[in-house]
């Protein structure tokens, strides 16, 4: 268990049975009186944020979370399956807790998957993904309007902003960080 | 950031080093003594709120009132002194769990003396480091040159929150309005100092002879944060005893250590005179004079850092 001495930005713990990351945290002690422990929290599942404020003594249940490295299988309909590749576990994600990752899975990509009391609740992926231009305009070579990016679609259904000489049908690297162009695979 | 950076604090200490030398000299020039009284002590006094740090049997001080007010009751009249001081479990933007305290006491004097003794502190030490009485921290300006605003505990309930302080006292809300409602608003423009506090809030001040509901306290403020706590010092040792034994009772149901009562000041209260003795942040008049951005700016080291 934790107190309220343990709160801090980053700390991971259970309120209604649901995981929450502290995401700000104030000490405040008015004069010789009680300390309270002010926090926003963000819940790691439906990322609905929230404040509360404790006093000291209060006690919390650790948000214990496992990352488990997996191997993804397949999607069907929204569900998103994720086999362990040492036990053969599958585990199986709705699409509205991916968010954006779904657009970043390719078949057999190694991922961390986020676990919450057996539940998956999210996916870590790799810094970058390679994936193919399904749809693009070609560029105008006589083009003066000056724009230095054009919108591109990728397999997944994802669309971003290339630079002008990508074509259909070339690979490029995405950084799933930020969800943007990083550079075109050669060859 | 950076302040928050090892660089910025190896330029900080020089002027951290240039206020407390002015802060003696404020004092010396005033013919204070500094005293210098032990860290480690066998009783801590007993507050609800405040909870000392075990040293093998004994314990690390929470401040040196008590034997600064013993050297008192054995006839020093003005003496001052900073020193180290241990709170277990605050840490924060404002709080750290060792920090360093400036406290001083003056017999025949009461806490309005102590009032006007903060309003020259504040302006000597600001002509040093920053060189100006007006002072800016983080966006908020303050005007040391201007005399403190006076308010009651009383008004700054009527003014701030809903509730009387009595109310709030009552429904267990007084700390919390106290730290989001009515502390955030102090000490902007120029300085306030809060006054009068409730009996039931009054720690080891006496209470006001033609208003015993209130105990003669106050805490000065600085844009928003709180810098000092004063007492007219009770000096009935009947009445602190019977205090200090429903502290420790009030500890002892929160389940927290209640302390041994510290008997040689008890005894000691017997012969102690009229007198005002003030607690005073010197991290926090560091971090507020430099405008950095938290506590952990002004000192050398943090905890997290050792």
């Amino acid at each position: 268990m934790y107190t309220s001495a343990d709160l801090r930005k980053g700390l991971k713990i259970t309120l209604d049975n649901e995981p929450y990351l502290v995401t700000s945290f104030d000490f405040t002690k008015p004069g010789k009186g009680q300390a309270l422990y002010r926090t926003k929290m963000k819940n790691m599942i439906t990322g609905t944020t929230l404040d509360r404020t404790y006093r000291s003594g209060e006690s919390f249940e650790p948000a214990n979370l496992e990352d488990r490295s997996m191997t993804y299988l397949y999607k069907e309909d929204t569900h998103y399956t994720f086999m362990d590749s040492q036990t053969f576990d599958q585990v199986s994600m709705d699409e509205s807790a991916l968010g954006d990752s779904k657009f970043f899975l390719i078949d057999n990509m190694q991922v961390e998957v986020l676990l919450y009391r057996e539940k998956a609740i999210g996916v870590n992926l790799p810094n970058f993904v390679n994936l193919r231009v399904t749809a693009t305009e070609p560029w105008a070579k006589g083009d003066t309007s000056g724009s230095d990016s054009k919108p591109a679609t990728v397999e997944t259904g994802y669309t971003l902003r290339v630079p002008p000489f990508i074509e259909e049908g070339e690979l490029i690297v995405i950084d799933t960080r930020t969800g943007e162009y990083s550079t075109r695979v050669k060859g | 950031m950076p302040q928050s950076s090892r660089w910025g604090r190896k330029q900080t200490l020089p002027l951290r080093a240039r206020i407390i030398r002015s802060i003696r000299d404020f004092f010396e020039e005033r013919g204070f003594l500094q005293v210098e009284t032990p860290s480690r002590i066998p009783a801590p006094a007993p507050e609800p709120y405040i909870d000392a740090l075990p040293s093998r049997d004994w314990y690390l001080q929470t401040s040196p009132e008590l034997a600064m007010k013993r050297l008192l009751a054995v006839g020093h009249e003005r003496i001052f002194q900073i020193c180290h001081c241990w709170r277990d479990e605050e840490r924060g933007r404002f709080h750290l769990p060792e920090f360093t305290l400036l406290e001083w006491y003056r017999t025949g004097a009461d806490y309005t003396h102590l009032m006007t003794d903060c309003e020259e502190l504040l302006r000597s030490v600001a002509a040093a480091v920053p060189g100006s009485a007006r002072i800016s921290f983080q966006g908020t300006e303050v005007d040391l040159a201007q005399p403190a605003e006076r308010l009651s505990v009383r008004e700054a309930f009527r003014r701030y929150t809903p509730l009387s302080a009595e109310e709030a006292l009552r429904c267990d809300r007084f700390d919390e309005l106290m730290a989001v409602e009515i502390e955030p608003r102090l000490g902007i423009g120029q300085p306030t100092i809060l006054y009068d506090y409730p009996a039931a809030r009054g720690a080891l001040a006496r209470r006001k002879s033609d208003d015993p509901g209130v105990a003669e306290r106050f805490e000065l403020y600085l844009c928003g944060v709180e810098l000092a706590n004063a007492f007219s010092e009770l000096t009935d040792p009947t009445e602190q005893e019977e205090r200090f034994r429903l502290d420790r009772e009030e500890r002892r149901l929160a389940g927290k250590d209640p302390y041994p009562l510290p008997r040689p000041f008890l005894d000691d209260l017997k012969t102690l005179p009229p007198c005002a003795g003030i607690a005073l942040g010197v991290d926090r008049l560091v971090m507020l004079l430099l405008d950095l951005p938290s506590i952990d700016q002004a000192v050398a080291f943090t905890p997290e850092e050792l």
